[in-house]
C-alpha cells in the first residue's frame, strides 16, 4: 500500500530513504563548483604573478620616462595619445546614439539600434585592424596613430553607447515630465538636466570603455606599429609608438634578453588597465544605485 | 502654453523675446534630433562599411580561387596558391575546445558565484573572475609563449602523450609546446570570464520562490539546480556559450602568439597548428604580393561571416526562448 | 488523561451506538486521549540578528488535526511557522532559542539533515509557485527525486485527486503549469506537496492571494486532507481558522522589553478560541476590536 521508502516519521531525522546518496551526489557537484572557481583564480594569480615578479625588477624612473632604449617612455606616451583620441571620436558619438534610443527613437529603432552595437562589439579586432589598414593607411599611404585610434574609436563605442543609454534610463522619467510642463524645450531639457544626471555613468562607461581599448592589439598591428621607438611624438598622423605592439613585436621576435622589458611594458599596461577597470566599475555601481533609488 | 503666458505677463517686447526663445527651441530640438540620428547612421553605417572594405580587398582572392578557398589546404605565399583549409580546422578544433573546457567550467563558476559562496566571498570572487578578462590578449599570449608552453610540453604534453597515447589526439609533443594544444588552452582562459559573468547574472535572476518551493519538497541543493536553476537559465546560457564561441573565433594576437604557425592539418593537438585570425596576424605585416594580401582579406571574410553569425544566433536565442530575462545588456 | 494506548489514537467524536433491542449492555467507555504530539516547541524565541521576532513559544501540534496560527500582522506566526521546517536558516541573521522537538527529536539538532527534515514537513507557500514545467511533471519532479519512480502515474493522479484538482487537469497533463488559474496553481503546489506523503503539512496564508471561491475550494480540501497529514495553517482570516481549524493559536506583538515582540498568547480548541476565549487579548482579537 504505502511505498517502502517512505520514511518512519518517527525515526530520528538523519537522511531516510536515497538521501544518503543524494547528498554525495550534491555533495561532489558543489565541490567541481568551487574547483571551478579555483581553476579560474589560479589562472588569474598565476599571469599575474608572472607580469609582476618578472616586470616589476625593470621598473625605475627611466625605464617610464626615457626613450628606447634606455626606457619604453615613447611607447607609453604614444599609447595615451591613441587611447585620447580614439575617445575623442567615440565617446560624443556613443553617448549621442545613446540619446538617441532613450529620447527619440521608438521600441523597433531601439532594437535595431541595440542589434547594430552587439554586432559591432563582437566584430574580432583584427578585422579592425585590416578596416584601418585598407581604409586609412593605403589612402595616406603610411602608418598613423590615427589609423590606430579609429580602430580603436570602433571598438570603445559600442561599450560607451551602452553604459550611457543604460544611465540615461535611469533618470527618472517625472524629471522630463516636469521639464515639459514648464514648457522647456526638449534640448535644454537634456543639456541641462538629463545629461548631468547621467554624466557618472557616462564618464565610467568612458573609463571602462578605454581601458578595453588599451590591451587591444591587433587593430595597431596594421596601423601603426612600425615606429621608431627613440622619438617622443605626440603626432598621431604618423606611426606612433605603442605598448600592445611593442608587446607583440618583442615576443615574436623570440629573443629572450628583449623579454625583461616586455615584462615590464606588461607590467604597466596591466597596473593601468586594472586600476582603472576595478575603480571605473565601482563607480559604475555607486552612480547607478544612486539613480534608481 | 509658456510662450502666451509670458506674452501675457509683459506684452511687446515680452513677445519678442519668447518669439526668438520658440525659434531657438525649434531650431535647438530639430538640431539635437538631427545630431543624434547622425550618429545612429553613423553606427550603422561602420558595420556595413566594415564589411564592404573587408569584402572588397578579398575580391582578387575570391575571383582567383572562388568557393574552393573554404576548403583547399595549401597556402603558399610564393607560389602564389592559397586554401583556408588548414585555417579553419585550425579555428575549428581550437574554439571547439576552449567552449567544450571552457563553457562548463564557466556555467560551475556561475553557480558557485550565486548559490554556494557566501555573499561576502562572492562579492570578492566576482570581480576577481572578471579582472581575467580585462588581461590583454597580448599579454596572455606572452605568458603562454613564456610560461605555459614551455611547462605543457615538459610535463603535461609527454605524459598525456604517453597514458593516452593510442588516441590520435595525443601524438608526439613539439620541442617549443606552441601548438593547437597550447593555444586552445589559452583560448579557454579568455572565454571562460565571458559565460561565467552572464551566466551568474542568468542565475541570480530565478525567481526565489521557485527554488523555495523545490527546497520544500526535500530536494537537494543539486536537485534544485539541475531541476529548476538549469533548465528555466538554459536558452540565456546557451547564447552566453556562442558569445564565448565567438571572442574564441575572433582571437588573433593571443592565438599566434603561441599556436606555432604550423601549415598542415594534423590529428595531434600538441602539433603546430594555425586559425584564420592568427593567419592575418601572422603574415599581413610581411604579405608583399597583392593576392597574399587579398588571400588573408578573404580568410577576414570568412572570419567575419562567422563572427556575425555567432552574434546573431546568440542573440536570437536569448531573445527567444528567454524565460523572463533574455541576454540583457 | 492519556494511558497505555498506543499512539495515534484518534479522538472518537462519537460514541459506539449501542444495538436496538439488547436490555443488557455493557458500554465501553473509549478513553479520550490526545493525539500524539508532532510538534513540540519548548521556550521557543526567534531573533533576526539584534532584533527579537518571538519570545518565548511554547506550543504543541497534534497528529491528525489542524492547527491554525492567527494573529496581527507581523506578531511572528508566519516566522514561526518556518522555523518548523528550517526554511529561516537562510535568512541573514537567523537564531533560535528553546527547541523545537518533532516526534521527541530536536529539529535543529547537530546531526540533522535539513533536506530530510524537509522531505517530512512540507509546505505550501502564500502566493502559488508552480514551476515552469508540465502539470504531471510539477507533481512527479519530487517523487523521482526520492526514487518513487514505480507507479508514478498512479502517484500523481491520487495527489492531484486528492488536490482536488484531477477532473480539471487530467485531459491536460502535459500542459504548462503556468497556464493554470491562479486557484489551480495553488491547489497544484498542495498537490506537489502530498505527492511524496509528507508527515506534516505547513501552509503559510495559502489562500491569502486567492479569490472567494478559490479559497472556499481550499477550505475544503483541507478537510479531506485532516486525516491523512497533520496540519498547521497561518491565517489572517478568523472566519476561515474557525471553519477549518480543531485548534487554535493566538499570537500577539507584546511590548515585553524595548520593542514589541511577537508572542503566544493563548492556544486552545478552536471552538474555546473564538467562543470564551481566557485572554482578554484574544477576546478583543477575535471580536474583531483589533488587529
Amino acid at each position: 500500500m504505502s511505498d517502502p521508502l517512505l520514511p518512519d516519521p518517527t525515526a530520528p531525522l538523519t537522511p531516510s530513504g536515497n538521501l544518503r546518496r543524494r547528498q554525495a551526489v550534491s555533495r561532489i557537484t558543489e565541490g567541481a563548483a568551487t574547483a571551478a572557481a579555483v581553476v579560474a583564480l589560479a589562472a588569474l594569480v598565476l599571469v599575474l604573478w608572472t607580469v609582476v615578479s618578472r616586470g616589476a625588477g625593470v621598473i625605475s624612473f627611466d625605464f617610464i620616462f626615457k626613450g628606447y632604449p634606455e626606457g619604453v617612455g615613447p611607447m607609453l606616451l604614444g599609447t595615451i595619445v591613441i587611447a585620447l583620441l580614439a575617445t575623442a571620436i567615440a565617446m560624443p558619438i556613443g553617448v549621442l546614439v545613446a540619446l538617441y534610443v532613450t529620447e527619440y527613437s521608438g521600441a523597433k529603432g531601439a532594437r535595431t539600434l541595440k542589434l547594430i552595437l552587439d554586432l559591432l562589439n563582437g566584430l574580432p579586432s583584427i578585422i579592425l585592424g585590416l578596416f584601418a589598414f585598407v581604409f586609412i593607411v593605403e589612402a595616406q599611404e603610411k602608418q598613423t596613430g590615427f589609423a590606430g585610434s579609429v580602430a580603436l574609436a570602433i571598438i570603445e563605442l559600442p561599450l560607451i553607447a551602452r553604459g550611457s543609454q543604460e544611465v540615461l534610463q535611469l533618470v527618472p522619467i517625472n524629471l522630463r515630465e516636469a521639464s515639459d510642463a514648464l514648457g522647456v524645450a526638449r534640448w535644454r531639457t537634456v543639456l541641462s538636466v538629463i545629461l548631468p544626471s547621467a554624466l557618472g555613468g557616462i564618464v565610467t562607461s568612458t573609463i571602462l570603455a578605454v581601458a578595453r581599448a588599451a590591451g587591444e592589439t591587433a587593430p595597431l598591428i596594421l596601423a601603426t606599429s612600425a615606429f621608431d621607438p627613440k622619438k617622443f611624438s605626440v603626432n598621431p598622423f604618423e606611426a606612433l609608438p605603442n605598448i600592445p605592439t611593442w608587446i607583440y613585436k618583442v615576443s615574436e621576435e623570440g629573443n629572450p634578453n628583449g623579454y625583461a622589458e616586455a615584462w615590464g611594458m606588461s607590467l604597466v599596461l596591466v597596473f593601468i588597465i586594472l586600476v582603472t577597470s576595478l575603480g571605473a566599475r565601482a563607480l559604475l555601481a555607486r552612480s547607478k544605485r544612486k539613480l534608481s533609488s | 502654453m509658456s510662450a502666451s503666458a509670458s506674452a501675457a505677463r509683459a506684452p511687446g517686447r515680452g513677445a519678442q523675446v519668447s518669439d526668438l526663445r520658440k525659434r531657438a527651441d525649434a531650431f535647438g530640438d530639430r538640431g539635437m534630433f538631427g545630431i543624434c540620428l547622425l550618429a545612429a547612421l553613423l553606427a550603422g553605417g561602420t558595420i556595413f562599411l566594415v564589411g564592404f572594405q573587408i569584402v572588397h580587398g578579398a575580391v582578387p582572392a575570391i575571383d582567383k580561387f572562388g568557393f574552393s578557398f573554404v576548403y583547399d589546404t595549401t597556402w603558399q605565399p610564393n607560389f602564389g596558391r592559397f586554401g583556408a583549409g588548414v585555417l579553419l580546422f585550425g579555428t575549428a578544433v581550437t574554439s571547439a575546445f576552449a567552449l567544450l573546457l571552457g563553457g562548463p567550467i564557466a556555467i560551475a563558476i556561475g553557480l558557485f558565484l550565486t548559490l554556494l559562496a557566501p555573499k561576502s566571498i562572492g562579492a570578492v570572487i566576482g570581480p576577481l573572475v572578471e579582472l581575467l578578462a580585462a588581461i590583454p590578449s597580448v599579454i596572455l599570449g606572452f605568458w603562454g609563449l613564456v610560461v605555459l608552453a614551455p611547462y605543457l610540453q615538459e610535463h603535461v604534453e609527454p605524459f598525456l602523450a604517453d597514458k593516452l597515447g593510442f588516441v590520435p589526439i595525443f601524438g608526439d609533443p613539439q620541442t617549443t609546446g606552441l601548438s593547437v594544444f597550447t593555444a586552445s588552452l589559452i583560448l579557454t582562459i579568455m572565454v571562460i570570464p565571458i559565460i561565467a559573468s552572464i551566466s551568474r547574472d542568468l542565475f541570480r535572476s530565478v525567481p526565489p520562490e521557485l527554488q523555495d518551493g523545490a527546497a520544500v519538497l526535500g530536494s537537494t541543493r543539486w536537485e534544485v539546480v539541475r531541476g529548476i536553476v538549469l533548465p528555466t537559465t538554459s536558452s540565456g546560457v546557451i547564447a552566453a556559450c556562442i558569445l564565448g564561441l565567438g571572442r574564441a573565433l575572433g582571437e588573433a594576437i593571443a592565438v599566434s602568439q603561441v599556436i606555432g604557425a604550423g601549415s598542415e592539418i594534423k590529428a595531434n593537438l600538441f602539433a603546430p597548428g594555425s586559425t584564420l585570425a592568427a593567419q592575418i596576424a601572422l603574415q599581413f605585416p610581411g604579405a608583399l604580393t597583392e593576392l597574399h594580401k587579398a588571400a588573408l582579406f578573404y580568410c577576414g571574410v570568412i572570419l567575419l561571416a562567422i563572427g556575425l553569425a555567432a552574434n546573431l544566433l546568440a542573440g536570437w536565442i536569448g531573445r527567444r526562448f528567454s524565460y523572463g530575462g533574455a541576454v540583457n545588456w | 488523561m492519556s494511558s497505555s494506548v498506543p499512539s495515534r489514537v484518534r479522538i472518537q467524536d462519537k460514541a459506539p451506538a449501542i444495538p436496538v433491542g439488547v436490555t443488557e449492555t455493557t458500554v465501553e467507555i473509549q478513553p479520550v486521549v490526545a493525539p500524539e504530539l508532532v510538534f513540540d516547541s519548548r521556550e521557543v524565541s526567534i531573533f533576526y540578528g539584534a532584533k527579537q521576532a518571538l519570545a518565548g513559544v511554547n506550543l504543541g501540534i497534534r497528529h491528525g488535526q489542524i492547527t491554525a496560527l492567527i494573529g496581527p500582522s507581523g506578531c511572528g506566526k508566519t516566522t514561526f511557522l518556518r522555523s518548523l521546517n528550517r526554511m529561516n536558516d537562510s535568512v541573514s541573521g537567523f537564531r533560535i532559542e528553546g527547541q523545537i522537538l518533532y516526534h521527541g527529536h530536536d529539529v535543529y539538532g547537530s546531526s540533522v539533515d535539513r533536506v530530510e527534515v524537509r522531505r517530512r514537513i512540507g509546505m505550501v507557500f502564500q502566493k502559488p509557485n508552480p514551476f515552469p514545467k508540465s502539470i504531471y511533471d510539477n507533481v512527479a519532479w519530487a517523487p523521482r527525486n526520492l526514487g518513487l519512480r514505480r507507479g508514478l502515474d498512479e502517484r500523481v493522479e491520487n495527489a492531484l485527486r486528492g488536490a482536488a484538482l484531477w477532473d480539471e487537469v487530467k485531459d491536460r497533463l502535459k500542459d504548462s503549469a503556468l497556464g493554470l488559474s491562479g486557484g489551480q496553481q495553488q491547489r497544484l503546489c498542495i498537490a506537489r506537496a502530498i505527492a511524496i506523503e509528507p508527515d506534516v503539512l505547513l501552509l503559510d496564508e495559502p489562500a491569502s492571494a486567492l479569490d472567494p471561491i478559490a479559497t472556499g475550494a481550499i477550505e475544503d480540501l483541507m478537510h479531506s486532507l485532516k486525516g491523512r497529514f497533520t496540519i498547521v495553517i497561518v491565517t489572517h482570516n478568523m472566519q476561515q481558522a474557525a471553519r477549518v481549524a480543531d485548534r487554535t493559536a493566538f499570537f500577539s506583538l507584546e511590548t515585553a522589553g524595548p520593542k514589541p515582540v511577537g508572542t503566544l498568547i493563548e492556544v486552545d480548541e478552536t471552538t474555546r478560541i473564538f467562543g470564551e476565549p481566557r485572554d482578554p487579548r484574544t477576546r478583543d482579537y477575535v471580536s474583531g476590536r483589533f488587529g
